[in-house]
């Protein structure tokens, strides 16, 4: 009947009708349904701001190494809280203009870390800035490619009072007279960077969003009731590293150092613990310092602070989960007033 | 058969571990896990493959240095005689005379005349035809009638391929180093994430798809005993791949890309130039097969016509806006990126194979019905698996279980083709020894098989697990891309320039760029596997992040060397090329087709 050793015709219109027909079930309805998502109460739309760094960050392919999805995976745990979900990429994955689509920002390959919850994981302008302008300045091992095209190399006496300039330690400045002076697409891209934090669930309806997460909410909270069993120095090199680094001796000319200080070594913690929930600017040399304390709980601070009191030389008592416990207690009670 | 076994025993080896992917994942026993053993075994094929092909080599080479030994004795007891005593030559010469003396007169079979060649039978004369080094080949029987245009689209594809070959990978190679030297330039334009896309876009649809095209020109007149329905188009579409890959790298260096999504970088105002070369190719393919000379339409123009009308409606599917908004784009990303693959180079490649392949050995393919399992099989299940890209991620289950079923489902379009392949080799193995271009063809079949199946494996969740978003990938799409593709290109390349244009490469060279390449990819593969592997170990077991980086460094200097040794084999490739090609409308040609039509 259809004679395809003869039939040119029926063969090319077979193969080709075959396969429009898959595609359409394995691709377009999918695709259609999958776009079918609404946001999560809480998920903030870009802001135009946000939005052009978002640009840079398409323009620059960043998606070339940088995944953002956090899969429901037991590793991924360290890139989120909960798992990626359709939602999350309501605002972000949206055609960018009639040239170009809606960017592939989930990504194929992690050769540098996810950024789903960067924003959250670090929220420091300065280290972003210095990090885009020279990876290799906070993190040595770095193998990211510098970004010098996005910043500005100026006579210290042409600053002016708008520009913001980047805290570039003196061994990666090409010319040491100058200041490194950060240009409209750098702080747009890291304003875009802060803006990838993961929206929380609305705790008591997840059922309605997503039934497949239940289990994995349920063993978080399991999990979130035990008490210490944190690895103090895991938790550094995952959170405080990247400005500090693993040596503790941070960068010099934008992040200070720990070994040796007074402030970590102090036998009353207080002003340590509370630099950590609050974060500090009081040091003009230094980049600004974000709070933690929405970002780890008491026991996680008692284990990172007890672990910086007795490494590197310093020596100190440790410090324990309730210490931080009663300093958050005077911090949300001063911020109350 | 045994091959068959063995990707059975595979393959139910897998299935427990697809049922059980709910299971907690430990590593454990990562190194007994179905998905790696799998993995090892199959790259253990390709070692012992590459194996027995040096071993054919070496075989006929102590052959050679056998006979010259042979030779070597004999100018020995000649030297003996030269040295000896006249007193004792004339004493053995005395004894030698009496032994003779009742020789017949011995002039009977021999005349007076000097040695001549009336007839111009002999070709060349040498005295010194044993080269020590590289054992010097059969000569292809050369010569096939061919009008010249068609000829010179043959050759002009093939030559824009080779050129973008060697910038495309000059481009990885610089690539690769960037991971051991992050600092090596400080231009935007030359930066990590601008230049990537440019080098698999033009590898993509600059080489491979150039050649391709080009070699199928030939297959189509040929097995469709019948001119080319319009020559004129070929150039327009020449012109216009061409245009789509320097706009494209123009582009994509200036820092204005399509969002990012693998091999769809290029924005579509440019992609749409290579859609137009592909319809005007598909058109003219079909017309000129559409009034054949024969009544048969011969199987590899099923593929070639195939894989036309798929990447054309492919590309249109990627590219439509209308359901590409969140998610929707990932569920297209993984379909096309696949597809882009499976349908076009993958496809295509096999059609020329069958053709090529069976042509050189100068026998028809071991089995039709065969070919057409494969090719039926391949539009059904290749179709499906693209999610399998995105396991674990935000998309529905049940889409990446699909695509995990098929991915296993692949096993019979693979086993098909490679079954198909390897028999018709059966009894021609005296090849090997006698050329390059069956080694070519054997390494493509090879990787055809163990890629393929490795990509199945890989897909399945442990696999999934241990490897997604490590520099595994990038392993995986070298061994097919550069394995599968790229080798059985330059089979059928070395197959049919050389009888177009009545000039054969060096042996030497020939060789040279087999090995490098072979080496090359080796190296560069393996390190990446096993870099990858631990990589993924890494963050199982929850280490920060920078470990993971720091560890991959010995095997992305291995990576390098690969990317350099692949490097080097494409430039004795393109100069090859260029000797193969080199003053080629000047040799006899040109008979008009109606004279080769039967």
């Amino acid at each position: 009947m259809l004679n395809f050793h003869k039939e040119h015709k029926n063969l090319v219109l077979t193969a080709g009708g075959v396969f429009i027909a898959l595609s359409t079930l394995i691709a377009i309805i999918p695709a259609f349904q999958m776009q079918e998502t609404e946001p999560i109460p809480d998920e903030k739309p870009l802001t135009a701001n946000e939005r052009e760094g978002l640009e840079i960050y398409v323009s620059e392919n960043c998606m070339a190494c940088h995944t953002q999805q956090v899969r429901n995976i037991e590793m991924d745990n360290m890139w989120g809280n909960r798992p990626s979900i359709p939602s999350d990429y309501y605002y972000s994955k949206k055609r960018l203009d009639i040239w170009r689509q809606s960017p592939s920002i989930l990504g194929s390959e992690r050769t540098g870390p996810d950024l789903t919850n960067i924003g959250k994981r670090q929220p420091s302008e300065d280290w972003h800035l210095l990090h885009l302008y020279n990876p290799r300045a906070v993190v040595s091992a770095s193998v990211m490619p510098s970004y010098p095209w996005l910043f500005e190399e100026v006579d210290s006496s042409s600053v002016g009072k708008d520009d913001k300039v980047v805290a570039v330690p003196r061994g990666f400045l090409k010319n040491p007279n100058k200041k490194i002076v950060a240009s409209n697409d750098a702080l747009r891209l890291v304003d875009y960077l802060k803006y990838l934090k993961q929206t929380e669930l609305p705790g008591d309806n997840v059922d309605d969003f997503i039934p497949a997460l239940k289990k994995i909410q349920a063993d978080r909270v399991a999990g979130g009731n035990q008490e210490g069993g944190f690895d103090g120095g895991k938790l550094f090199s995952q959170v405080c590293a990247a400005c500090h680094q693993e040596t503790g001796k941070g960068v010099v000319g934008a992040f200070p150092s720990l070994v040796g200080s007074a402030i970590v070594n102090d036998e009353n913690s207080e002003k340590l613990i509370r630099i950590v929930i609050q974060g500090y600017d009081a040091r003009t040399d230094y980049g600004v310092m974000p709070g933690f304390g929405d970002q780890l709980n008491d026991a996680e601070i008692a284990a990172i602070l007890t672990h910086e009191r007795s490494s590197w030389g310093n020596d100190a008592p440790p410090v324990t989960a309730d210490d931080v416990a009663k300093i958050r207690q005077y911090v949300e009670m001063e911020l109350n007033k | 058969m045994k091959k068959c076994k063995l990707a059975i025993l595979l393959f139910l080896g897998v299935i427990p571990n697809i049922i059980s992917a709910q299971e907690k994942i430990t590593t454990d026993n990562w190194l007994s896990s179905p998905g790696i053993i799998g993995t090892f075994v199959l790259i253990a094929i390709v070692m012992i493959i590459a194996i027995v092909i040096l071993f054919v080599k070496l075989n006929a080479y102590i052959d050679n240095m056998k006979r010259r030994q042979v030779d070597r004795n004999r100018m020995a007891f000649d030297d003996e005689l030269v040295a000896m005593d006249e007193g004792d030559i004339d004493a053995i010469l005395e004894k030698r005379k009496a032994a003779l003396k009742y020789k017949l007169k011995g002039d009977e079979l021999s005349g007076d005349n000097l040695a001549s060649d009336d007839k111009g039978l002999i070709h060349r004369f040498e005295k010194d035809p044993n080269n020590a080094f590289f054992d010097e080949k059969k000569k292809t029987s050369l010569g096939l009638e061919t009008p010249l245009e068609l000829k010179k689209i043959v050759i002009y594809y093939i030559g824009a391929a080779a050129f973008w070959l060697v910038l495309g990978t000059l481009i990885g190679q610089y690539l690769g180093m960037k991971f051991l030297w992050p600092e090596m330039d400080s231009q935007s334009w030359l930066a990590f994430g601008r230049l990537r896309p440019v080098h698999t876009n033009m590898v993509f649809w600059g080489w491979s798809s150039m050649a391709m095209i080009g070699l199928g020109y030939f297959v189509i007149a040929r097995t469709s005993n019948n001119k080319i329905y319009n020559y004129s188009w070929a150039w327009h579409a020449w012109k216009l791949i061409n245009a789509t890959i320097i706009l494209g790298t123009l582009f994509l260096m200036a820092g204005i890309n399509n969002g990012g999504g693998e091999y769809r970088e290029y924005i579509w105002p440019v992609m749409l130039l290579f859609a137009i070369g592909l319809i005007i190719t598909f058109v003219n393919f079909y017309k000129t097969v559409a009034t054949r000379k024969i009544s048969e339409i011969y199987i590899s123009n099923w593929f070639i016509l195939a894989a036309l009308i798929w990447t054309i409606v492919l590309s249109i599917i990627g590219y439509l806006p209308f359901y590409q908004d969140g998610l929707g784009e990932t569920v297209i990303q993984g379909y096309y990126m696949h597809q882009g693959v499976g349908m076009w180079f993958m496809t295509f490649t096999l059609g020329l194979v069958y053709y090529y392949l069976p042509s050189t050995l100068n026998k028809p393919i071991y089995s039709y019905s065969l070919g057409v399992l494969a090719f039926w099989t391949q539009m059904l299940f290749y179709t499906m698996i693209g999610t399998h890209h995105f396991v674990f991620s935000p998309l529905p289950w049940w889409l990446q279980t699909i695509a995990i079923v098929f991915s296993a489902g692949m096993v019979i379009p693979v086993v098909a083709g490679t079954t198909n392949f390897f028999m018709t080799m059966k009894g021609s193995w005296n090849h090997i020894s006698k050329s390059y271009v069956l080694p070519f063809f054997l390494v493509g079949t090879v990787f055809y098989f163990v890629g393929s199946m490795q990509g199945s494996l890989q897909a399945f969740r442990f696999t999934n697990f241990v490897w997604h978003f490590t520099d595994f990938n990038v392993a995986h799409s070298h061994m097919t891309m550069y394995g599968i593709i790229a080798f059985f290109l330059w089979a059928c390349i070395y197959a049919i320039l050389p009888k177009l244009t009545g000039k054969e490469p060096a042996q030497v060279f020939v060789g040279a760029h087999f090995w490098l390449a072979f080496i090359g990819l080796f190296a560069y593969m393996i390190s990446l596997m096993a870099g990858g592997t631990y990589k993924g170990l890494s963050w199982i077991d929850g280490e920060p992040f920078i470990e993971s980086v720091i560890l991959m460094k010995p095997y992305w200097i291995w990576r390098a060397v690969g990317g350099t040794l692949m490097f080097a084999s494409h430039l004795v490739f393109a100069y090859n090329f260029y000797y193969m090609v080199k003053g080629y409308s000047k040799t006899k040609t040109s008979i008009k087709v109606e004279e080769i039509t039967v």
